[in-house]
């Protein structure tokens, strides 16, 4: 369409592919080469295994595993209750009021997620709210991290609503409950659970607030592959970035699923 | 009116509490030095810290260099992908989301396997021409972090535009040529206008993450890479210095919401 010799176009995907593979498909693939090596001093790995994995699947890292995905499920079910509610009790306001609740929603998306990290350190170290040294600290800061995402997604979907729907539904002498129930949520249902991967995603590789967070009896992946590779172990620090890799796409592949069926409807 | 006040009011009240009330009590505890009292001590000794300034240069020039990296390779890549497109364009598309749902930190990781001192590409140079150390000695340095944001965040700068591409009518394209423009100029009279909007969103967006960007420094390792967010982190977990840490927070808090109000203020006046 935009370039129309044939030379030309060779040459476009050429630079296409020199920059491409290198810089976005080589990572990846080399994480999952390194994770089946002992060594890499060459341009190959050698000393190929399977210990990694071995050691990536249980003890420790099983737990880790087990622990981020309580704490991304956790953290992603409430993001979603909350920010689903405050993006319909938004639509529902006079612009003015609804402008608010949005700023105030979106605004876990730009402040760091360090700074979300120390605040909640600060203020729930003390009593009343003494949730430092818990899990529950964790999943708090994933929540409050994850919101934000979860309310931009979902009130995009809301504005798109055909009016319609619901309107017939009332004329028919619905209640709102029942409006909100079988007409409304059902047709956000591909919003929900594509906000739901979103969310999940986002919490399973959380890093920089958990750093500042986690207890030692509930510690998840990252922190993890951070103490292997710090310590060195690169090797087995990037089987357990592929057990991480896996278990992400793994949801994200079934949450997809229930958006196939959802829409179908 | 007042009951849908009144609807709207538990999800704000949840955010208040476990959001806007702990960062107001990290606004107060950034004027409460650890002598106690209240005043503009932690201020002025961060201000007057070397290590405070590095950090507030390196982290607004590595933001802006990622940013510009990332506007200019997602604008190459997005057009090849959506007007040259080749068998496959639609997988690598696919490939972008997937991208996107994986922690930052797994590129550092990478890159120590591909510039690290005994990794791919220095193996291979030592190797080949039987020297002792390769040449690429850049992972520890701000060229190493630079790299890993430009390779994370471009996909962020791509989706949206892809969006855009998807949407521009191609019959646009055709009457261009069709009256002899050659590429760069539709490019840049067709392409680009319509791009500006989707360039605009992602780019901010792209400048805030930048900014506020922890796991990939983190991964580094490089004591001399010190960004805000680091220096949040070093300075309350390792040095328990809790004021101190607060003023910091503060002040990149300060540096992201600005921006990140900036950016929504133009695209709302801009209609994007």
């Amino acid at each position: 369409m935009l370039v129309h010799s044939r030379g030309a176009k060779w040459a476009v995907w050429a630079v296409f592919l020199l920059l491409f593979v290198p810089l976005f498909a080589l990572p990846l693939l080399v994480v999952l080469g390194a994770s089946f090596a002992t060594h890499w001093s060459s341009v190959l790995p050698s000393g190929l295994t399977t210990a990694n994995y071995r050691a990536a699947t249980r003890g420790e890292a099983l737990q880790a595993l087990t622990t981020s995905l309580l704490t991304a499920a956790g953290a992603s079910l409430l993001a979603l209750a909350v920010g689903t509610w405050a993006a319909l009790a938004g639509a529902a306001l006079k612009q003015r009021y609804r402008r608010v609740v949005d700023a105030l929603f979106v605004l876990p998306v730009a402040v760091p997620s360090v700074v979300v990290g120390l605040s909640v350190l600060v203020a729930f170290s003390k009593p009343p709210m003494l949730l430092n040294g818990t899990r529950w600290i964790v999943i708090l800061a994933h929540t409050v991290l994850v919101t934000a995402f979860a309310h931009q997604s979902v009130s995009a979907a809301v504005t798109r609503l055909d009016p319609a729907y619901e309107q017939a539904a009332a004329s028919l002498g619905a209640r709102p409950s029942t409006v909100l129930w079988r007409v409304r949520l059902p047709l956000l249902l591909p919003s929900l659970t594509a906000a739901a991967g979103l969310c999940f995603a986002l919490s399973m590789g959380e890093l920089s607030a958990t750093m500042m967070l986690y207890p030692p009896d509930w510690t998840p992946l990252p922190v993890l592959i951070y103490a292997a590779t710090d310590r060195g172990a690169l090797f087995t620090g990037s089987a357990v970035a592929v057990v991480l890799m896996a278990a992400t796409l793994l949801v994200l592949f079934a949450l997809s699923r229930v958006r196939t069926r959802a829409s179908y409807r | 009116m007042n009951r849908r006040l009144l609807w709207a009011l538990p999800p704000v009240a949840l955010l208040a509490l476990f959001f806007l009330y702990p960062l107001a009590l990290v606004v107060q505890q950034s004027f409460q030095p650890d002598s106690g009292g209240t005043s503009l001590t932690p201020y002025s000794d961060v201000f007057a810290s070397e290590a405070f300034r590095n950090a507030l240069w390196t982290t607004v020039w590595l933001a802006v260099a990622s940013t510009i990296g990332c506007l200019v390779l997602g604008f190459l890549l997005s057009l090849v992908i959506a007007f040259v497109p080749f068998p496959g364009a639609k997988a690598v598309a696919r490939f972008i989301d997937v991208f996107l749902s994986f922690p930052s930190f797994l590129i550092t990781l990478a890159l120590l396997f591909i510039y690290g001192s005994v990794g791919m590409a220095n193996g291979a140079w030592t190797d080949l021409t039987g020297a002792s150390s390769g040449p690429f000695q850049f992972l520890t340095t701000p060229w190493g972090v630079l790299l890993a944001e430009v390779t994370y965040f471009t996909p962020f700068v791509m989706r949206p535009l892809l969006a855009a591409f998807s949407q521009l009518d191609t019959a646009q394209l055709e009457a261009a040529g069709s009256l002899g423009a050659r590429a760069p100029r539709i490019v840049r009279q067709v392409i680009l206008p319509e791009a500006l909007p989707a360039l605009a969103a992602g780019g901010s967006l792209v400048l805030v993450l930048c900014l506020n960007e922890f796991g990939i420094v983190l991964f580094t390792g490089a004591k001399g890479v010190t960004t805000l967010p680091m220096l949040v982190y070093s300075k309350a977990i390792l040095e328990s210095d809790y004021p101190g840490a607060c003023v910091v927070a503060v002040v990149n808090v300060l540096i992201s919401v600005g921006l990140y109000g900036l950016y929504r203020v133009v695209s709302r006046r801009a209609g994007a």
